[in-house]
């Protein structure tokens, strides 16, 4: 079989270009999107850990579909955030919201 | 060194979609194409959880990323629509994010993943080809003695969130 | 372990290596074959699909229907399609080519890749997936993608708000579908197509399970778009909704994949409902299990294309709030139900063993106590749904009445 090394290869550059996307994109959607692949991220890693580790056990997969819950939740709650911020201030640009900076 | 197989193939496959669309994601100025990204790199990950047998979740993936979360995104920036129209599509701060991000994964690579690499090629095979079936998990998750009262807690969480959404992003008052 | 070979038509494999082939290339033929077949199937068979309801639509609007090409007009959809592919292909100024053209592909895709779960016969099925509900469904969602796309990237304000009309009907009628299809998978006891099948040969589900049938069977004509919840493509408003750009072949892709999936739900509600290949004498005879698919599935596909021509489209609201105050707590409330009366069957010991399942006998008890259930709750339910008719209806009255009273009030003085 594959060896477990590669897929946490893959998980973690997902992951660190997910970080690197929630650090400069300026777009609060884009933001979001970058924090849906770094879960995706660690679902990989969770997964594969399950797979190659205690694959009778079934924590891994359990915990992945808690991560599953948390991402549709987070997405829901994070854009409906993102629509009101739009209808008050016509932006999404993250910088342009700053009203608790003094 | 790797035996070249038709596992390995299916798996760079998957891998370069995940890898690529994740790119794709963060690089891209049009948000749809971003989205649609986004639903690559997803669908790359659900293969990959295919490899790894675990099918019950790569079809909840297809299902609640692609068929809802993605499409939850698409609406969501097409309801603000002058958004496409950018000034510039990073921050001042892009580079150091970039170094930060590079940073990150060689840590990952060195600090975890490097034992994994480097140890014999047996740590790095699974320790059983008997694998538990989704029948498994569905049983985990309502069997009192596992995972019963995080699965209530998560589906008493998805349900506030809906609600939240709701409440926040209505039109009126 | 290895498969025998007993007819080719069965296991292609293992003859193959009996006659000399290297095993790993056998299976991979076998696939590929499989492959093939299990993807061409639908795309001929959707021909005759077109045919039989022009056929019919026609026929209930007192018209001939296609009678020109072949006999009885059976090669006229041929004919069309040679139309569509030699017709110019026009791309929209301003469209997102990429996207644009990938949407019809991804439509048809989303289709096809449901039958691959498919049992034909009890040997002949894509992949007896262990999941193979859950992929039915999650693939399903994937066909709104494809809807979205093409009302986006064709650049035209009509397709994009027949898109929004869409994915917002498809997102909604997808929960009271999810959910009904809960209670045939409790009553099978797994998520594999087949084991469903299989659970059925001694009592249809439909008896056990009519209200999660007839939901299901409603949800889906929201999900294919047909009357009367064809207001996505509603053509005196919309023009046609999210692929009006389309031209060529690209549009006969969306065409011939919407009516595909209006027949491949009827074809997954003949699975689940009505015990898919499942008759006399297909053990012996496996093939004979198409047959039984086919008319299973032409029933429900036929009372489909009835109800197109006779039933009016309704609104957008409408149909909003029969799945949101309607369909989804009847659904809910069934499958709570029927898991609370099963565990009762199934702690009495009523409910059939593992052993006996196929016997018609053993089923009837709990079919016969799951079906009262069934009645009794529909009966309260249009119960409900009568009184909240009434109330209605008794509220329109007393508006009308008062705005007639002060419309009689405001003219008496100015007449006098």
């Amino acid at each position: 079989m594959i060896p477990l090394w590669m897929y946490l290869i893959v998980a973690a550059a997902v992951f660190a270009i997910g970080v690197y996307g929630v650090l400069a994109r300026r777009n609060a959607v884009a933001i979001l999107m970058s924090v849906e692949l770094m879960l995706s991220a660690v679902n990989i890693n969770l997964v594969a850990f399950w797979r190659y580790l205690t694959p009778q056990n079934m924590s891994g997969q359990v915990f992945a579909a808690f991560v599953f819950v948390v991402a549709a939740a987070e997405a829901a709650v994070g854009l409906a955030i993102v629509i009101s911020i739009y209808r008050s201030r016509r932006s999404v640009v993250v910088e342009d919201v700053n009203l608790l900076k003094g | 060194m790797l035996e070249f197989n038709p596992q390995l193939i299916v798996f760079f496959l998957f891998a370069i979609l995940t890898l690529g669309g994740a790119l794709g994601v963060v690089t891209n100025r049009n948000l749809i194409h971003g989205a649609i990204y986004l639903i690559i790199s997803l669908f790359g990950g659900a293969g990959l959880f295919v490899l790894l047998s675990a099918p019950f979740l790569a079809a909840v993936q297809v299902l609640v990323y692609i068929g809802a979360i993605a499409i939850l995104i698409i609406f969501a920036v097409m309801l603000t629509r002058s958004m496409t129209s950018m000034r510039e599509l990073y921050n001042r701060q892009w580079w150091i994010s970039a170094v930060v991000a590079v940073l990150l994964f060689g840590l990952l690579v060195l600090g975890v993943i490097g034992p994994v690499w480097v140890a014999d090629e047996e740590a790095s095979q699974p320790v059983s080809d008997l694998v538990a079936t989704t029948q498994d998990l569905g049983v985990a998750l309502v069997d009192g003695n596992q995972y019963v009262l995080p699965f209530e807690i998560a589906s008493l969480l998805l349900t506030a969130a809906m609600i939240g959404a709701i409440v926040i992003a209505r039109e009126d008052d | 372990m290895e498969a025998q070979c007993i007819n080719i038509l069965e296991t292609l494999a293992p003859c193959l290596v009996r006659g000399g082939m290297d095993p790993g290339l056998a299976q991979f033929l076998s696939i590929a074959a499989g492959v093939l077949i299990v993807s061409a199937i639908p795309l001929v068979s959707v021909i005759i699909f077109i045919w039989i309801e022009r056929k019919i639509a026609a026929r209930v609007q007192d018209r001939l229907g296609p009678n020109r090409v072949g006999p009885f007009g059976i090669l006229q959809n041929l004919a069309d399609a040679v139309k569509l592919i030699i017709k110019e292909d026009i791309t929209p100024a301003g469209a997102d080519r990429l996207i644009y053209n990938a949407a019809p592909i991804i439509a048809m895709l989303s289709v096809i890749l449901i039958w691959g779960v498919v049992p034909f016969t009890p040997v002949h099925i894509g992949a007896d997936l262990d999941i193979g509900v859950v992929y039915v469904v999650a693939i399903g969602s994937v066909g709104t993608l494809a809807i979205m796309m093409a009302g986006w990237s064709s650049n035209n304000k009509y397709a994009l708000l027949g898109a929004f009309r869409v994915v917002a009907a498809l997102v909604s009628y997808e929960v009271p579908m999810i959910v009904a299809l809960l209670v045939p998978l409790m009553l099978a006891g797994t998520m594999s197509m087949q084991g469903i099948v299989e659970a059925q040969q001694g009592m249809w589900f439909v008896v056990a399970a009519p209200i999660a049938a007839v939901i299901f069977y409603i949800s889906n004509l929201a999900e294919t778009g047909r009357a009367p919840f064809d207001l996505i493509e509603a053509e005196s408003e919309l023009v046609a909704g999210y692929n009006i750009e389309y031209s060529g072949m690209k549009f006969g892709l969306f065409m011939a994949s919407e009516f595909l999936h209006s027949f491949t739900v009827n074809l997954l509600f003949a699975i689940i409902f009505l015990g898919g290949w499942s008759g006399p004498f297909v053990h012996q005879l496996p093939i004979l299990g198409v047959v039984y698919l086919a008319i299973k599935s032409l029933i429900p596909y036929l009372f489909t294309i009835v109800l197109r021509s006779t039933v009016p489209r309704v609104r957008i609201d409408q149909m909003m709030a029969f799945n949101w105050k309607f369909l989804v707590p009847v659904s809910i409330i069934n499958v709570l139900l029927v898991a609370f009366v099963l565990k009762i069957i199934q702690e009495l010991g009523l409910s059939p063993s593992p052993e006996n399942v196929h016997d018609f006998a053993a089923n009837v008890p709990q079919a016969v106590i799951l079906l009262a259930t069934n009645l009794l709750m529909g009966l309260v339910t249009l119960n409900v749904l009568r009184n909240a008719g009434r109330r209605e209806r008794i509220a329109d009255q007393a508006r009308a009445l008062r705005t007639a009273e002060q419309r009689d009030s405001a003219i008496v003085p100015s007449a006098s």
